[in-house]
């Protein structure tokens, strides 16, 4: 069977992850509830008559993209494939509101048109002319690794060589502000917003656009090889140890073959627990590393964690700001990541060094 | 060599029906389902005509049996419906049994909640709970958890094609072997954020969709939910099982032309249909009936048009027919309607009409079948497109 | 009829986002779809919005639209003979 390997990465978030080697420049926010991405210099990108009507999630996206293709040094791809859960929510809501408010009239179209999910998917091929296999995933936290399973099989099925894979979401305000009501998001005036052993419910919201180049063929420029993606939609926490070790075993590995565990801890002491399972036992001797506390919550953050599982396995190591544990190992060949939202969700992603 | 990937179960409803039977019975007698706008308020409704469920939310709740504090979008309720057919019609009694999956798509996912209630929430309390409603992969959530499915659930959503999307990578996914069994489709409720998106689009038609005709202007927008349930030749051989027809082609392209229209000459429409001839190793002459996406905007038919002509020659088009006049235009879940219908037309070798038309197009010579058809009917070509250029082709074949 | 004109570059700038273009860089006759000022269908529908909204103007069929938004001089000249507020 044909191998996946990471040959690129493209990434905007809340840190300076753009013109760095890894998280030099991060610095940990435990004040707001709203983290926002750093901007780059879109008209480096885009051009400025493409550029006026996209949307933040759209710009983010296309600029991640040509930053993935151009560290993986491909010009064209075979597929593109991205995961968001909610879309350019900042277009929708300016659509919604504009019905309401409007009473249904004066309406144009273009905050609709960048509402539809696809849109960034879309755009980067229209940008890129590429007429290739064109798919997005909208599934909460799982929304980036369908995509990611999705091109790992294209890959495999001999459909495709080279596979634009990435995630997308992008904060916008009336959501946001619906997320603190129903408490998604954590309450004002209760910081500072640890996100290990946390006390109190909810999260710290990000946004943010990371882009994987994926390849059938190994190198210079090789991250990782994707050994294996699941899903499952839901999980108890007492089944989370045998999912996971039963996971492992589909692979051939064992707990102690694990380099490094990258836990998608929130800060949420309602489903916190989830990771605490793993990292409290199975895998209390394992190098641990969460990201959350750099990129925030979002439903494709992570797609932000495999940016950073990708980035240990190129640099050999574990920056002092991701790690949970300070446990070292001599090298770091196998990681292993797992990631749910709300206890629903759930994924497990193996990657290791080639 | 087989086929395809079995069908063993499908689960529809639609303004033409609450089940399967009814739909088929509708498609038979050209019953339309197109109406004035009767569940939603919105200033449009002297103006635009719609394909509509003509149930209320109180009537969902109630024919699925919810709690009074249930959170179920109209998107998710007639989601569940449609997937209950299905697994009813599949005989799945032990649902994770098997390595089992849930590939769902949407395109609203619970907006129909959202914009009904946007401003309340900070008033309300008792609407909070519709919040986390919104995104798609909770319509996908709520019905897995309806079905009792645990394992792999995920939600497509690429606009109007999304339904083909999730059949293609249900098939994909059994192919492969990393499911033994896996329940496809779509749903998509009407709301008023797609009326009014497609009202400033300026492609809403006034009167009654005609796909393919010269006069045509625009279409008329729909609701509706189906699923089939896709098993893999292990099952169907360890049961026994029935097999309704097989998913024997699939192909996705991109237009990569415009946000919203389609290229002059279809490009993604031509690259779709030659991919999934080609999974299929079917020729265009091998085709006994196209279920063609027929939106009846001036802009899709001309293309998907050029598209089929290119595919099959102007003079050796199959016998195709849009069977949006009946429905309106369900966006997500078309495909998995038309998926329905398809499989229908296999089993009863009928082709389906395309009402409304009158007057041949200008372009091409392309006159889609007016009447019902008798035929015998191995393989039926069904092309779904949507926004973003994004163009899905699904081909169904005969089991046997 | 120069008023409007100005006024018309003015709500075009704004309505369509084109921040890098100064209102003396669009002559009267320039051709403001395609090899022009590079406006595309979409533009074409805010641009009906806005003939709506602003001048009372209905169009029923967008492919009005291409004869009337050629260039500022006959967009000018249709919302004059037209206008309903």
């Amino acid at each position: 069977m044909r191998k996946t390997y990471i040959n690129g990465l493209g990434c905007i978030s809340v840190q300076e992850t753009f013109d760095t080697i890894f998280l030099e420049k991060a610095e940990i926010n435990e004040n707001d509830t709203i983290l926002p991405v750093k901007t780059p210099v879109y008209k480096d990108f885009i051009s400025p008559v493409a550029i006026r009507r996209m949307a933040k999630g759209v710009k983010n996206g296309i600029v991640a993209s040509a930053m993935a293709m151009k560290e993986a040094n491909v010009s064209t791809v075979d597929a593109i494939i991205t995961g968001t859960g909610m879309g350019c929510i900042e277009d929708s809501e300016k659509f919604l509101k504009a019905i309401i408010d409007n009473k249904e009239e004066f309406l144009t179209p273009t905050s609709f048109i960048q509402s539809t999910h696809n849109t960034v998917g879309a755009q980067i091929a229209l940008g890129l002319q590429c007429k290739a296999y064109n798919l997005t995933y909208v599934n909460g936290s799982i929304s980036f690794e369908s995509a990611l399973l999705d091109a790992k099989m294209k890959i495999e099925e001999e459909e495709a060589n080279i596979i634009l894979v990435g995630g997308i979401d992008e904060n916008a305000d009336y959501t946001t502000s619906l997320f603190k009501l129903a408490g998604f998001i954590k309450r004002e005036n209760e910081g500072p917003y640890k996100v290990l052993n946390a006390t109190t419910k909810g999260a710290v919201y990000g946004e943010g656009a990371t882009f994987f180049v994926l390849e059938n063929e190994k190198k210079s420029t090789t991250y990782a090889e994707i050994l294996d993606v699941e899903i499952i939609n839901k999980l108890d926490v007492n089944e989370v140890e045998s999912k996971c070790s039963a996971f492992l075993e589909a692979n051939g590995l064992q707990v102690s073959d694990i380099d490094t565990i990258v836990l998608g801890f929130n800060g949420d002491v309602e489903f916190d627990p989830y990771y605490k399972i793993l990292s409290e036992n199975s895998f209390k001797n394992t190098p641990q590393a969460f990201y959350k506390q750099l990129s925030g919550e979002y439903n494709t953050a992570s797609a932000f964690g495999l940016w950073v599982g990708a980035k240990i396995i190129k640099t050999q190591e574990v920056p002092e700001i991701i790690s949970v544990n300070n446990l070292e190992k001599p090298a770091y060949k196998t990681i292993l990541l797992y990631n749910q939202y709300k206890g629903i969700d759930h994924s497990f992603t193996l990657i290791s060094k080639c | 060599m087989s086929r395809g990937i079995a069908i063993t179960g499908m689960g529809i409803i639609s303004a033409i029906g609450n089940t399967v039977e009814e739909n088929y019975v509708s498609l038979v007698n050209n019953k339309m389902g197109i109406t004035t706008i009767e569940n939603i308020s919105t200033v449009h409704s002297g103006e635009i005509k719609v394909g509509e469920i003509k149930k209320t939310n109180q009537q969902l709740v109630a024919e699925l049996e919810l709690s009074p504090d249930n959170n179920f979008s109209r998107t998710a309720m007639i989601g569940t419906i449609a997937a209950k057919q299905a697994i009813q019609e599949a005989q799945i009694s032990s649902i994770n049994e098997y390595k089992t999956g849930l590939i769902s798509a949407t395109s609203v996912g619970g907006m129909d909640m959202t914009e009904a209630h946007y401003y309340d929430y900070f008033e309300d309390e008792n609407l909070v709970k519709y919040i986390s409603c919104h995104e798609g992969g909770d319509v996908a959530h709520k019905i897995a958890d309806e079905l009792g499915l645990k394992g792999m659930v995920t939600t497509i959503s690429t606009a109007c094609s999304s339904a083909a999307n999730s059949i293609m990578l249900g098939a994909r996914l059994i192919q492969s072997g990393k499911l033994d069994r896996v329940i496809v489709g779509g749903t998509d409720a009407l709301a008023k954020f797609t009326i009014n998106g497609f009202k400033t689009l300026m492609i809403l038609s006034d009167g009654y969709n005609s796909p393919f005709d010269d006069n045509r202007k625009g279409l008329n927008l729909g609701e509706a939910a189906a699923y089939l349930v896709l098993e893999s030749d292990e099952i169907v051989k360890k049961e026994n099982k029935k097999v309704l027809a097989r998913v024997s082609g699939y192909g996705n392209a991109n237009d990569a032309f415009h946000q919203t229209a389609s290229s002059e000459n279809g490009d993604g429409a031509f690259l779709a249909m030659e991919k999934a001839l080609k999974v299929a190793n079917l020729k265009p002459e091998q085709i006994d009936y196209i279920n063609v996406h027929g939106t009846a905007t001036p802009n899709n038919d001309l293309s998907e048009g050029r598209a089929i002509v290119r595919i099959f020659g102007e003079e050796k088009a199959p016998d195709f027919s849009s069977t949006k006049p009946l429905t309106g235009h369900t966006l997500a879940a078309a495909a998995a309607i038309e998926a329905v219908y398809s499989v229908l037309a296999i089993q009863n070798n009928v082709v389906f009409p395309n009402l409304n038309f009158q007057t041949p197009m200008q372009e091409f010579n392309l006159i889609p079948q007016t009447t019902l058809k008798h035929k015998n009917i191995e393989h039926v070509l069904s092309n779904s497109f949507g926004f973003g250029g994004n163009c899905s082709t699904l081909i169904f074949s005969k089991s046997e | 009829m120069e008023a409007l004109k100005q006024e018309l570059k003015e709500k075009i700038i704004d309505v369509l986002n084109l921040e890098d273009i100064k209102l003396e860089e669009i002559n009267d006759n320039d051709a403001l779809f395609g090899d022009g000022l590079g406006l595309d269908s979409i533009d074409a529908l805010e641009l009906i919005v806005m003939l709506d909204k602003d001048y009372g103007i209905k169009l029923v069929d967008p492919k009005e639209g291409k004869v009337i938004f050629k260039s500022i001089e006959t967009m000018a000249a249709y919302i004059k003979e037209n206008r309903a507020k």
